[in-house]
């Protein structure tokens, strides 16, 4: 059985290794530009099934970040980038239930590997995630931001500025743990039930799979539009 | 003695105590809710998953621990 944490390098590009999830990854990528860019061209005012399938899709997603966020407008602000993890990490669990996922192999190892199953890809987001929000507060208040962090003004608050500065990192640390283990915990609960019962009992667990990845998605955009609502939210003090 | 097996074992079974609990705990006060006020039973299902994952990632830390501890 051919269950390893560190994922496999496929081919090299010069110096850089390319590894089976990011090569899954390049092929989401490209599925989800190709469906769009298909959606749009069938775009019309007045919408058929589908249409409306993703609209209600859309609009119940953003009524949902309203909901965390605060207020729609923020929602709407960051609607774009949100949006897109969601989907993006929603597609990419998904796939990796994908027959095929895990089993074409090339050299004995195998060319696809669900995108998530893999620590570096979800610390990479995860990281991103925070800068972003930082970012964010950046842009909304200016150098000020820093004074949530690191500010004079009575020992209670530096002392929790501080924490809060650690806790930072901790958020890093959180998000891509919880989205790798979700996700290779399933990977390996599938491999393993697969090579015990490969017939009906894998069915139940690949629900499952499908239920937990869509929750992690929702999860992870729900946490990174908190971040970018906290971040941009005007002081109601003034230093 | 081959001790790796019995750190996993004992990494995951006892990580997942807490969140059991906490899972339980949440669930029940959400069949509460539901049961006083049925027409917010959607809102109250809405909040109740998303705060069973967040208890469960606790549970998942102690799984990716003891997944370590095994294929490590």
């Amino acid at each position: 059985m051919h269950i390893s944490i560190v994922p496999e390098t496929l081919f090299h590009i010069g110096s850089f290794a390319v590894t089976n999830t990011l090569f899954t990854s390049w092929v989401v990528v490209l599925a989800i530009c190709l469906l769009a860019v298909w959606f749009r061209s069938k775009l019309r005012a007045s919408p058929s099934k589908v249409q409306s399938g993703v609209e209600l899709a859309v609009e119940s997603l953003l009524g949902f970040l309203t909901t965390v966020a605060g207020d729609r407008e923020k929602a709407e602000k960051f609607f774009g980038i949100v949006a897109t993890l969601f989907f993006f990490v929603l597609l990419s669990n998904w796939a990796g239930i994908l027959p095929g996922v895990g089993s074409i192999t090339f050299h004995d190892i195998p060319i696809f590997r669900s995108v998530y199953s893999d620590l570096n890809m979800t610390l990479a987001l995860a990281i991103l995630v925070v800068f972003l929000s930082h970012l964010f507060g950046f842009l909304a208040v200016g150098v000020r931001h820093l004074s949530n962090f690191f500010t004079l003004r009575d020992f209670g608050s530096s002392f929790s500025g501080i924490l809060e500065f650690i806790g930072e990192f901790s958020k890093m640390i959180s998000l891509g743990f919880r989205l790798f283990g979700n996700i290779f915990a399933g990977e390996v609960l599938l491999v393993i039930i697969g090579g015990l019962v490969p017939f009906i009992a894998p069915v139940p667990f690949l629900g499952l799979e499908l239920f937990v990845g869509l929750i992690q998605a929702l999860i992870f955009a729900t946490l990174a539009m908190l971040s970018f609502a906290t971040w941009t939210k005007a002081r109601a003090h003034s230093s | 003695m081959e001790s790796t097996a019995l750190a996993a074992g004992l990494a995951i079974g006892l990580g997942a105590i807490g969140p059991g609990i906490g899972i339980g705990l949440l669930a029940g006060k959400a069949m509460e809710a539901i049961g006083r006020n049925p027409e917010a039973s959607g809102k109250i299902q809405t909040a109740m998953i998303l705060a069973i994952a967040f208890a469960e990632a606790i549970a998942i830390y102690a799984l990716v621990v003891a997944l370590i501890i095994k294929f490590t």
